[in-house]
């Protein structure tokens, strides 16, 4: 659970989040010069009425008031002065624009896909994790983004940056964190019922606990249902499906190996079954339910996909041994069980001497 | 006729069953022709006036509720009083309601109807029976709204960004129908206003006298026409989307789900200046009448609107800074929407500058006409915040953006409406309003919608994303958002503050003079309250500017004595200038 724990430092203020990227202060610098810019033009603006309500207020009926002269030097100098302002704070927006929204040459890049209603991540060397991203601190990162259904937006409001996540198109982001810690991702461009609830963390760690978090990605060497298990936590299984037997939008999984599905191939809710489900779910949708349910080919590995089967399996009480033992070792070419498939001739981290 | 000589009589003793001396109407446009059958197939443009404007506080009640529900909701983190299902149908009927069936039409087609003739000397507008279909038009559509509501309404945002809302089950297509048909009443009626304000000026109206409510009107007049076509097509394309599935927007399909956007943009950024350009008139007749000054700048203000009105066909782009489109266009647009705000900062100066060295007078028109210019600022110098690039970019979808826009939209139109309604109730309905309880009202709605949108920028700044049934991500919000739930409780009662006013004063309220604040105008000058159905008998001569207040009059009345001038409405009688009104109001020649 994402605890915000650096309210004043940093950069951090009333109005804005704390400072986590290298670029959010040429930002906040354009933020702040607006805002205070602002505020002494309502003050002025405020200021003025008052003092008018105040100094010329009607006493009585027989309140004439004096004929005013229009003058072309005032008119001319309140349009004059704010365009001037208003053209200063184009120019600077727009300079920080540029500089803010290009990333650097050597940005390590990290593909991410937004779908209904969560956030996965996949590295070079192919390994994907949904929910959160590790990333080294000190180290630029691009993020080539993409979506699965609808619009979606992804938005870190501590490193200041936002791009939104089109379907059949690539956006990108870019930012580099300075300081290690867990910095919170947020979808903002509204795709349904689950759209404030597809939250994600970025945590930055240092490069050597960023290496050794590639070599060994969590899931690794944990028993296949385990693995299952962490799919239903961590890869929005959870926001359709129920553990405890309450139905939702989707059937629960307890209680449902093995039942009855009438009208489709398989017949009953079998390992078949499932692994369609979850990579074909249009193909058979159970009677009672709609058909919502998203895709998750190339988001889910072999590996998770089996893991699920092997929890559903557990949750009825139907585990065989296979599903409640830790996997075989990694050999040495770096294919571990729960990650996906390495791809040798990606870099399985960083050079440690950059 | 009232004489700089003529001194105050003491006042009346509250009387509500009859006129002050002299102002009594003839012939009252709400009594005659009597019956519902003649309300419904009037050709009237004050009938028309005021039954749009029932149409319009109802949907306003409606989205009003909705808002209340909406910010119950968010009073606490987690479910509070719905699921996530039903908030999301919740916070687009909101929008959709407040947008379509309510702003767009609210001044142009209530105070625009009513007061477009008698200000420019006329008998009605250009094409009367097409003012009347006009308000079918928009009670067809409207129907097609409220069968959206009735299915079960939309979940797609009152943007309709695809593709979600090309694939949501939801009653789209029933309100798409809705909006595209309510889009044609917007169209005529600024066909009909245009052609009136061109057409029908009493003699010595020249466009220099022409009311600055009125160069308003004819600005949006121009937007509404040209911006219109392009939702209503819009909404056609989405609809066959739906239907036929082509692939317009449907990326699956081969569609391009960011050209929704600019086609919807490209109507629905000037329809923002539909919303606010005719609240920007009523503020000048309301800072002149109230400061019984002239409006200060009146060639600025004016051109201004029409400047206003023709940029605002080129920002649209300010709506999709990430949405992917070329950052080249992203850079015209900012440029452009930044000089946009100058015009706007124009009119605020001028109308401040309007008080300088008047007499001005606090009554409620005139405390709603305060707020707007205190809220309006306010709302622009956040739209440069949200118009400048960079920062946009962290801005963007947030409650920032929330916050702009109830600042402008209701900060903005509806205070200016409001002190437009008080302002002209008189002579809408021949009655006084209760004015303590229109002061409590604009100091509750003042205050009321401070604390509920003020703390909106900073929970935006802060990350909160727009649109968000929940907010379990940054639980520390859940402080702002109770201030900014009781804030709206304490808005909801000053509206209905309001509301109570005018349902009392049609009852019990006194019967007005024809002129209660001094206005220079000629629905003030020249026009009973109510005006007779047809408004003049003989066409009025105009000899001098819509501020001349010095021209015109000794007492400026207080609006609760019979003190007030009488209407110049002689009966027969010489011809001297301004004169040559028989609508057969009993006054004395």
């Amino acid at each position: 659970m994402y605890e915000r724990t650096r309210f004043w430092e940093e950069g951090a203020s009333f109005l804005l989040p704390p400072q986590g990227s290298t670029t959010a202060h040429e930002i906040d610098a354009v933020f702040w010069f607006i805002t205070i810019a602002s505020t002494i033009l309502t003050i002025l603006v405020t200021i003025a009425m008052v003092y008018f309500i105040v100094k010329y207020r009607r006493k009585s009926h027989a309140d004439r008031p004096v004929l005013v002269h229009e003058s072309k030097w005032l008119e001319v100098s309140w349009i004059v002065i704010p365009t001037l302002l208003v053209l200063v704070v184009f120019f600077w927006g727009f300079r920080a624009y540029v500089s803010t929204s290009i990333p650097p040459d050597d940005a390590y890049e990290i593909s991410v896909k937004g779908q209904k209603w969560l956030w996965t991540f996949e590295y070079p060397n192919g390994f994907v994790s949904s929910g959160e991203v590790v990333v080294p601190v000190g180290q630029p990162i691009r993020f080539t983004m993409t979506s699965q259904d609808v619009l979606h937006s992804f938005f870190v409001p501590e490193f200041r940056i936002k791009n939104d996540v089109i379907p059949n198109r690539y956006s990108t982001v870019w930012f580099e964190a300075p300081r290690e810690g867990i910095y919170q991702v947020v979808c903002t461009e509204y795709c349904g019922k689950d759209h404030s609830h597809m939250g994600a963390h970025i945590r930055v760690v240092s490069r050597s606990e960023f290496n050794d978090y590639l070599r060994n990605p969590p899931g690794a060497n944990l028993p296949p249902a385990e693995i299952g298990a962490q799919v239903w936590e961590t890869s929005g299984c959870r926001a359709c499906h129920s553990i405890d037997g309450s139905t939702s939008t989707g059937p629960s999984w307890q209680g449902d190996w093995g039942a009855a599905r009438p009208g489709s191939t398989q017949g009953t809710v079998n390992d078949e079954y499932i692994h369609q489900s979850i990579l074909e779910p249009g193909a058979y949708i159970t009677p009672g339910f709609q058909n919502v349910m998203p895709s998750f080919q190339g988001v889910l590995t072999d590996a998770q996909v089996n893991g699920v089967a092997a929890y559903i399996r557990v949750l009825n009480g139907a585990a065989t041994a296979a599903d409640t033992t830790m996997a075989e070792e990694a050999p040495e070419t770096g294919a571990v069980p729960g990650a996906g498939p390495a791809d040798p001739s990606q870099p399985a981290g960083l050079e440690t001497g950059n | 006729m009232a004489t700089l000589a003529a001194p105050r009589p003491a006042s009346a003793p509250a009387d509500t069953t009859r006129y002050p001396a002299g102002h009594e109407p003839v012939h009252n446009y709400l009594k005659e022709p009597k019956g519902i059958w003649s309300w419904l197939t009037t050709v009237d443009h004050k009938r028309i006036g005021i039954m749009y404007l029932i149409s319009v506080a109802t949907f306003f009640s409606l989205g009003g509720i909705l808002a209340l529900l909406v910010r119950l909701e968010l009073f606490s983190v987690g479910p509070t009083i719905m699921g996530a299902e039903a908030y999301n149908r919740v916070f687009t009927m909101h929008g959709v309601v407040m947008v379509f069936a309510f702003i767009i039409p609210s001044v142009m087609a209530t105070l625009g109807n009513f007061l477009l003739p008698l200000m420019i000397g006329a008998k009605d507008v250009a094409f009367p029976k097409l003012n009347l279909l006009s308000l079918y038009i928009y009670w067809g559509g409207m129907c097609f709204a409220i069968a959206s509501i009735y299915t079960g309404g939309v979940d797609t945002g009152w943007t309709f960004y695809t593709p979600y809302s090309s694939s949501t089950s939801t009653a789209v297509l029933a309100m798409g129908l809705g909006v595209f048909t309510a889009g044609f009443s917007s169209i005529l009626t600024g066909l009909n206003f245009i052609v009136t304000i061109h057409k029908m000026r009493a003699p010595g109206m020249t466009w220099n006298r022409l009311p600055l409510f009125l160069w308003s009107v004819y600005a949006t007049s121009i937007v509404q026409i040209l911006a219109t076509p392009v939702i209503g097509i819009t909404m056609l394309l989405l609809a066959l989307e739906r239907i036929l599935h082509i692939g317009i927007f449907d990326p699956a399909l081969g569609g391009d789900p960011v050209l929704f956007q600019h086609f919807f943009w490209f109507y629905s950024h000037p329809a923002v200046y539909i919303m606010i350009l005719p609240a920007f008139g009523i503020i000048s007749e309301l800072m002149g009448t109230f400061s019984r000054q002239r409006v200060y700048g009146y060639r600025a203000v004016a051109l201004s609107s029409v400047a206003i009105a023709l940029l605002g066909f080129m920002v649209w782009g300010h709506h999709m800074f990430t949405s992917g489109q070329s950052p080249v266009s992203s850079v015209v647009f900012s440029m452009i929407t930044f000089l946009i705000g100058i015009p706007s900062g124009i009119k605020v100066f001028n109308w401040v500058w309007t008080m300088y060295k008047g007499s001005v007078w606090l009554k409620t028109p005139m405390l709603y006409a305060l707020s707007f210019l205190f809220l309006f600022t306010i709302g622009g110098v956040t739209g440069v915040m949200v118009g400048a690039l960079a920062v946009d970019i962290h801005l963007h979808d947030t409650y920032f953006v929330v916050a702009h826009f109830h600042y402008v939209m209701m900060g903005g139109t509806v205070i200016a409406m409001l002190g437009g309604l008080y302002y002209w109730w008189p002579k809408m309905t021949g009655r006084l309003y209760n004015e303590r309880l229109g002061q409590i009202s604009a100091i509750l709605v003042f205050f009321g919608f401070n604390m509920t949108f003020l703390i909106q920028f900073v929970m935006g700044s802060q990350g909160m994303p727009r649109r968000y049934y929940d907010y379990p991500d940054m639980p520390w919000l859940e402080p702002l958002h109770r201030i900014s739930t009781i804030g709206s409780w304490i808005l909801a009662a000053g509206l209905l503050c309001t509301l109570i006013n005018g349902l009392w004063s049609l009852k019990r309220g006194k019967l007005a003079p024809g002129n209660p604040w001094g206005g220079a105008t000629l629905e003030w000058t020249h026009a009973t309250s109510p005006p007779d159905p047809h408004n003049f008998a003989r066409t009025p001569l105009v000899t001098h500017g819509p501020y001349d207040y010095e021209v015109l009059f000794g007492a400026g009345g207080d609006g609760h004595s019979s003190g007030a001038p009488v209407p110049n409405v002689e009966v027969g009688g010489p011809q001297e200038a301004e004169k040559s009104i028989d609508d057969g109001t009993r006054q004395p020649t």
